[in-house]
């Protein structure tokens, strides 16, 4: 079986964004970009699944500008055969994205779509429900333990209350939580054989999908500071603030 | 213009994230229904009719929507949505797991996590973990958003709304339940706590935790963690406060052997009050603390027990 692993270029997560000083947007000239985490842990179980037999390839898709290509490389160098870029410098909201993947999904006809239960950048937490829809197929969210087994997959899911268990008829979508694996490092000489490994581009024209967002972002601006605090020099100081001070026990 | 809140309950109660839903809803302005989608959940639908505000409540009872799958609620509540100018769900795991899909179905986007109403169309939201705050405009017929329940204050029940059956089942086939492991707490759920006392990777161990949990009891606290006391298994997954987790904002936030990365702090520092107990005076969790204490938790943890 085919798995399909959607993957984002995003700044990198030890990163502190800064808003742009005309409430535009956010600053992210010359930031450190990576594989959205959540990202690299859908690519780790693809992979783990074609290690154990279960896939038989592994394709990294990622939607964006040229420098995307940088964060299918790291996909191919964790063990990905072969990568699809779709070239575009619009920013596609969600929607936009899941049609696109929808039909990438359609060419490959993959069993299993793989991928992050959200970006650190967007933090939507849409796509992958929003990509199961518009194909038809169930969906694993938050998953901290995948099982195929036959024609049917189970995922364990992160939720609220706990952990949840689903069984889902393949095809399927599924999205990664944190605790789903620990990805490895790329060695070296995987790090070269990804160079060698092909990327097709497309762009969006080609697949037949207009990227048209319906949100307008109005402005974009840093949050309220929190005053500054003080250092309490015991625990007996520590209840007396909060008694008296701050009124909260 | 009428707005469709979907309520978050577990067939026998109705959850407070609903209250808060609601009092999203009742900012936005219109008349608001509620869905009750479940099975036997009969009484979930009296207690929402009490929701200030609510004019009626429509439920959908039916064994497929018992485990709240996304594949059938999503049908659903696209389904239903069709007649709305809103449609609003908690941003919990629930909601954030089948509202994408109705959005999708009927092709809109989806406003994620809002802390914000400025207007009927427009509406503030964090990203980038909280470093950014974005307002934005949606131009979309019916508007899909999931509601930051942290960010708003629960409406009254006061109300005495009207309530409506519906016969609409819709089993998509695809899905199925199989089981669950639900924590079980006699402890605030961390939503909803007046106080919360999360520990780190300092508290070492699960057991420790038991200290934590005394303190906690005194002040009639929920108990949180950061990721890497998840990671380390020294707590359940459903204790993980953050970007990526829960994102709260108790009266009083309480971290212990918490260093405080940009992903923790995105889930707490809207919190009111914030102690941090740490024993490295540069952690950065003391730069949005309202009180540091710099010591050993291993000493400070069972005096502040002793002492309450
Ligand atoms: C003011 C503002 C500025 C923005 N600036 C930028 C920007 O400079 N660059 C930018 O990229 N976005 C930017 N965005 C975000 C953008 O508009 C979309 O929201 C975002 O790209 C998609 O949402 P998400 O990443 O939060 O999706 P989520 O739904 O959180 O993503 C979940 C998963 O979907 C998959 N996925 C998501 N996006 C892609 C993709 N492009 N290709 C392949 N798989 C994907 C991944 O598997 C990911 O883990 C900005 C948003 C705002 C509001
Ligand atoms: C994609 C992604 C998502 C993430 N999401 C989240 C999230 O939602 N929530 C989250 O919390 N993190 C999240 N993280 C992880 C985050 O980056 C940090 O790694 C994590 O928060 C660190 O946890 P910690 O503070 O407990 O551990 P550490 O950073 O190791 O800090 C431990 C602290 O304990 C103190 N300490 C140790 N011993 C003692 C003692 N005896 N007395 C007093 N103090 C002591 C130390 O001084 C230190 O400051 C995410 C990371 C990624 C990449």
């Amino acid at each position: 079986m085919k798995i399909l692993v959607p993957i984002k270029r995003v700044v990198d997560y030890n990163v502190k964004v800064r808003v742009k000083s005309d409430n535009t947007d956010v600053d992210l000239s010359n930031l450190k970009m990576s594989i959205n985490p959540f990202c690299e842990i859908a690519v780790e179980e693809a992979v783990r699944l074609k290690e154990a037999g279960v896939a038989s390839e592994v394709i990294a898709v990622s939607i964006g500008e040229k420098a995307c290509q940088e964060q299918i490389r790291t996909a191919l160098a964790l063990g990905a055969d072969r990568g699809i870029q779709i070239e575009t410098d619009a920013q596609p909201q969600p929607l936009a994205i899941a049609k696109m993947l929808a039909k990438v999904v359609d060419a490959e006809q993959p069993q299993i779509v793989l991928m992050g239960k959200q970006t650190i950048d967007g933090d939507n937490n849409q796509t992958g429900q929003m990509l199961a829809a518009l194909t038809n197929m169930p969906q694993g969210t938050f998953a901290s333990e995948v099982k195929v087994d036959g024609d049917k997959v189970e995922v364990t899911r992160e939720v609220d209350g706990g952990l949840v268990t689903v069984a889902l008829n393949l095809p399927a979508v599924i999205t990664t939580d944190l605790r789903l694996n620990e990805p490895r490092y790329a060695s070296l000489p995987n790090i070269m054989k990804a160079k060698r490994k092909p990327i097709a581009v497309q762009t969006p024209e080609e697949l037949g999908v207009e990227i048209s967002n319906s949100l307008d972002v109005l402005k974009v601006e840093e949050p309220a500071a929190r005053s500054a605090g003080v250092m309490v020099e015991s625990v007996d100081e520590l209840i007396e603030k909060l008694r008296t001070t701050a009124k909260v026990i | 213009m009428t707005i469709l809140v979907i309520a978050e309950h577990n067939n026998d109660a109705l959850k407070t994230d609903t209250h808060k839903v609601v009092a999203a809803a009742a900012a936005i302005g219109g008349d608001i229904d509620v869905l009750v989608a479940g099975a036997n959940c009969g009484a979930v639908a009296e207690q929402a009719a009490k929701l200030t505000g609510v004019s009626k409540v429509l439920v959908a009872d039916n064994a497929c929507y018992e485990h709240q799958l996304a594949e059938n609620l999503g049908l659903l509540v696209a389904d239903l949505g069709k007649g709305y100018s809103h449609i609003l769900a908690a941003a919990s795991t629930t909601g954030k797991n089948f509202l994408p899909r109705s959005a999708a179905l009927l092709d809109v986007a989806q406003i994620s996590d809002i802390i914000r109403v400025d207007s009927a169309d427009t509406f503030a939201r964090p990203f980038y973990a909280g470093n950014a705050i974005a307002t934005v405009k949606s131009n979309d017929s019916i508007k899909v958003i999931t509601v930051r329940t942290s960010a708003f204050d629960s409406v009254e029940e006061t109300g005495s709304a009207s309530v409506e059956s519906i016969d609409n089942a819709q089993d998509a086939g695809i899905s199925s339940y199989v089981r669950s492991e639900l924590t079980v707490s006699e402890r605030p759920e961390l939503g909803s706590a007046r106080v919360i006392i999360s520990g780190g990777r300092g508290m070492q161990n699960g057991d420790n935790f038991k200290m934590l949990e005394e303190v906690a009891d005194k002040l009639g606290a929920g108990v949180g963690a950061s990721r890497a006391a998840v990671d380390a298994g020294f707590v359940p997954n459903d204790m993980q406060v953050g970007q990526t987790g829960k994102i709260v904002a108790p009266e009083l936030y309480v971290a212990v052997g918490i260093s405080g990365a940009i992903q923790h702090l995105a889930g707490m520092k809207d919190s009111k009050v914030i102690v941090a107990i740490n024993k490295d005076p540069e952690a950065p969790i003391f730069q949005v603390a309202d009180f540091g204490l710099e010591a050993d938790l291993f000493e400070a943890i069972p005096e502040l027990n002793s002492k309450l």
